[in-house]
C-alpha cells in the first residue's frame, strides 16, 4: 500500500498520454461488452436450449414442410416423452423491419414443452379457447407497446388466407415472461388450427417438430431412431438437439462466434500495441529514476513489480470502467429497439472481460517490467551523467 | 556495524574492466583503499579516471572484476543482487551530481523513498523525513516538487534522501558539479557539518579543488591507481 502513491504518481506523470491510453482501453472494453451482448442475442436460445428437447425438421431444409401425421409416429418411438409441432409464419407487422418470430403452434402442447415461457393462468386458458388468440413474449410486447386485448394485424408473406387475403388478424390474449435471463421473449405464438384452416394447398403440414426425450442421455439414440423411422419416405427428417438446431439457425448469417472473435482479436491486438507502447515508452523515459530506486535499495523484483502494477492499474482503470459502462448501457435495453430476442451482458462474458483486463495488464507490462527489473544501476546512472 | 582493523571501508586489489566490443578497458587496476569511520574523503582525478566507478563499487551499485570490498567487515562483492539491494538500503546514502529526484514526487516523498523499504509505519517515516529535511534546512519546502526548487535546494533534498535512513556511509558523486559557487558552498557546508557533528563517513567524488579542500583527506585516482598527490 505504501508503494501505491509511487505507482499513482507515475501514472500522473504524462496525464494526456495516460488518459489517451485509458480511453483506448475503455472504448475497447465497451465494444467487448456490446459484442458479447450481440453474440448472445444472435445465438439466443443456445445456452438455454433444453437439453431434453430435440428438433425434427425436413432433411433437405428447414423451409420444407413435414406431414402433420408424423407427430403420432414420433410419440410411439421409445424414449420420446412428448412431441408437438411449430410452423414459421413470417408475417409483416406494419413494415418489414419490424421483424419478430411468429409461429403457429398447438398451445397446450407447446407450453408443456416450453415451461420456461411463463404465462398467467387466465391468459393461458384464454389462449387455449380463443381461435384467433396469440401470446407474445415480453420483449416484443414492450417493443410495440402491445397490451392484452389488442388486435394485431399481420401481413402474410407467403401464407395467405383462402381466396388470397394476406391480412391476418390476431387477438392478443397473453404476454409471457422468460423463466431465465436468456429465454427468448420475442416470439409471437398463435393457434395452429386458425392458421391451418386458411391454407389451401398444404393443409395439415407443419414446419418442424419439437420432441421431449425422457432421458437426455439418450438424445442421440432417439434422434437416430426418429430419422430411421422416416427414412426413405417422401419427407425424410433430420433430428438434432435443440441446442444444435438453434446454433445452426443462428449461424445462417455466418459463424457469429468466429466473427466476434475476429473483431475482438483485432481490437485487442491494437490495444495491446497501444498500451504496450505506452508502458515501454514510460519505462524508457525514466531509466534514470528506476536506477535511483535500485540504488537506494529497491530490488530487481520490486522494480519489476512496480512497473507491472502500473500496467495493471492502467488496464484495470480503463477496462473495468469500460465493462461497467457497457454493462450499464446494455442494461438500459436493446439499442435496435427490440429486434433482438434477448439483450444482456452475460455473466460469463463479464468474467471473461475481467480476465482480459488482467491479461492485458500483464501482457502490456511484462516486457517493460522485465526490462526495468534487469536494468543495471551503474550503466543507467552513467547514461544520466 | 563493525570495523575491521579500524577501517570501515576496505578495498583490496580491486580491478574493474569494461568491455567495449573486442576492446577491454581497465578502469581500476589492483586498487587498495582504507577508510576509517567518521572520515571525509575527497576522491579527485581527471574525467574517465574511474572515480565514479570506484564509488559505485564501494556502494554496491557495481561489482569489481577482481578484488575484495568490505564495508563494516562485510564482503559486499560476495553478496547476491537481492542481498546487496537490502544491504544498500541499510548502509548506503547516495548523493548524485544531478540530484536524481523523482519529478513526480514532492520533496518529502522523495526523501521518504528509501524508508519505503523499511518496516517503519507511516507516522514513523514522516518523523524521519521531517528530521532529515530539518537537517538540510528545507522543512518549509517539503510539499514542493523538484521543478519548484532551485538546484541547491534540490541537492539538499537529495542529501536528505541520502541521510534519512542514517546510513553507515554517505557517497557523493560530484555533489556540487551542477551548482553555482554559493549553492555549492551551502551543500559543502552541509556535508561538512554532517561529518563533524554527526560523525557521518563520507566519500565525495569531485573535480573541484575548492570542494575537495573541505574533506579531511584527499586522494587522486588516475590510470586505475590511487595516490596522495595528482600524477603529473
Amino acid at each position: 500500500m505504501k508503494f501505491a502513491r509511487l505507482v499513482w504518481s507515475n501514472l500522473k506523470r504524462k496525464k494526456i498520454r495516460t488518459l489517451l491510453t485509458l480511453a483506448s482501453i475503455f472504448v475497447a472494453f465497451i465494444l467487448f461488452g456490446y459484442l458479447a451482448a450481440i453474440r448472445q442475442a444472435l445465438s439466443a436460445g443456445i445456452d438455454v436450449a433444453g437439453a431434453d428437447r430435440l428438433v425434427v425438421r425436413h432433411k433437405v431444409s428447414i423451409i420444407q414442410l413435414l406431414p402433420g401425421s408424423y407427430e403420432a409416429d414420433i410419440e410411439q418411438i421409445p424414449g420420446v416423452a412428448e412431441a408437438t409441432h411449430a410452423t414459421w409464419f413470417g408475417g409483416i407487422y406494419q413494415v418489414p423491419r419490424n421483424f419478430f418470430p411468429q409461429m403457429a403452434v398447438e398451445p397446450e402442447e407447446y407450453l408443456s414443452l416450453y415451461p420456461e415461457f411463463q404465462l398467467p393462468k387466465e391468459q393461458r386458458e384464454a389462449w387455449f379457447r380463443t381461435r384467433t388468440g396469440v401470446i407474445v413474449g415480453r420483449a416484443t410486447a414492450d417493443r410495440f407497446e402491445w397490451k392484452v386485448g389488442d388486435k394485431i394485424p399481420l401481413q402474410a408473406t407467403f401464407w395467405s388466407h383462402s381466396g388470397g387475403n394476406k391480412i391476418w388478424e390476431f387477438d392478443l390474449v397473453g404476454i409471457y415472461d422468460g423463466a431465465e435471463k436468456g429465454t427468448d421473449t420475442s416470439q409471437f405464438l398463435f393457434q395452429y388450427d386458425y392458421f391451418d384452416e386458411a391454407r389451401d394447398n398444404v393443409r395439415g403440414s407443419v414446419g418442424w417438430y419439437i420432441v421431449r426425450v425422457s432421458d437426455p442421455d439418450r438424445a442421440v439414440e432417439v434422434s437416430k431412431a426418429i430419422d430411421e423411422t422416416f427414412a426413405n419416405s417422401p419427407a425424410e427428417t433430420k433430428a438434432e438437439t435443440e441446442g444444435a438446431f438453434v446454433r445452426a439457425f443462428a449461424e445462417q448469417v455466418g459463424n457469429i462466434g468466429a466473427i466476434m472473435q475476429a473483431i475482438l482479436s483485432a481490437v485487442f491486438f491494437t490495444i495491446l500495441l497501444v498500451a504496450g507502447n505506452t508502458m515501454a515508452q514510460s519505462v524508457r523515459e525514466r531509466t534514470g529514476e528506476l536506477a535511483v530506486l535500485k540504488a537506494v535499495g529497491f530490488t530487481n523484483g520490486q522494480v519489476l513489480a512496480l512497473v507491472l502494477v502500473e500496467a495493471l492499474t492502467i488496464a484495470a482503470l480503463g477496462g473495468i470502467a469500460g465493462l461497467a459502462l457497457s454493462w450499464f448501457l446494455i442494461s438500459l435495453g436493446d439499442p435496435t429497439g427490440g429486434s433482438f430476442p434477448v439483450f444482456f451482458f452475460p455473466t460469463k462474458d463479464l468474467i471473461v472481460g475481467t480476465l482480459f483486463v488482467v491479461g492485458l495488464g500483464i501482457a502490456t507490462g511484462f516486457l517493460p517490467a522485465l526490462q526495468a527489473g534487469r536494468l543495471r544501476i551503474a550503466d543507467a546512472l552513467r547514461r544520466l551523467a | 556495524m563493525s570495523e575491521v582493523n579500524g577501517a570501515l571501508v576496505r578495498v583490496e586489489k580491486v580491478s574493474k574492466t569494461f568491455k567495449r566490443g573486442a576492446e577491454e578497458i581497465h578502469v581500476l587496476d589492483g586498487l587498495d583503499l582504507s577508510l576509517a569511520k567518521g572520515e571525509f574523503l575527497a576522491l579527485m582525478g581527471p574525467s574517465g579516471s574511474g572515480k565514479s566507478t570506484l564509488l559505485n563499487i564501494i556502494g554496491g551499485l557495481d561489482s569489481p572484476t577482481a578484488g575484495a570490498v568490505s564495508v563494516g567487515g562485510e564482503r559486499i562483492d560476495r553478496l547476491s543482487g537481492k542481498k546487496l539491494a537490502a544491504w544498500r538500503s541499510r548502509h548506503i546514502g547516495l548523493v548524485f551530481q544531478f540530484y536524481n529526484l523523482l519529478p513526480v514526487l514532492s520533496a518529502e516523498r522523495n526523501v521518504e523513498l528509501p524508508l519505503l523499504l523499511t518496516r517503519l509505519s507511516g507516522a514513523q517515516r514522516k518523523k524521519h523525513v521531517d528530521t532529515a529535511l530539518g537537517v538540510v534546512g528545507l522543512s518549509h519546502r517539503k510539499k514542493h516538487y523538484p521543478r519548484e526548487l532551485s538546484g541547491g535546494e534540490q541537492q539538499r533534498v537529495g542529501i536528505a534522501r541520502g541521510i534519512v535512513t542514517d546510513p553507515t556511509l554517505l557517497l557523493c558523486d560530484e555533489p556540487t558539479g551542477d551548482l553555482d559557487r554559493k549553492s555549492g558552498d551551502e551543500v559543502l557546508n552541509l556535508l561538512g557539518s554532517l561529518n563533524r557533528e554527526q560523525g557521518k563517513t563520507i566519500i565525495m567524488v569531485t573535480h573541484d579543488p575548492h570542494a575537495a579542500a573541505r574533506a579531511g583527506r584527499k586522494l587522486y585516482l588516475d590510470k586505475g591507481r590511487l595516490s596522495q598527490e595528482p600524477l603529473e
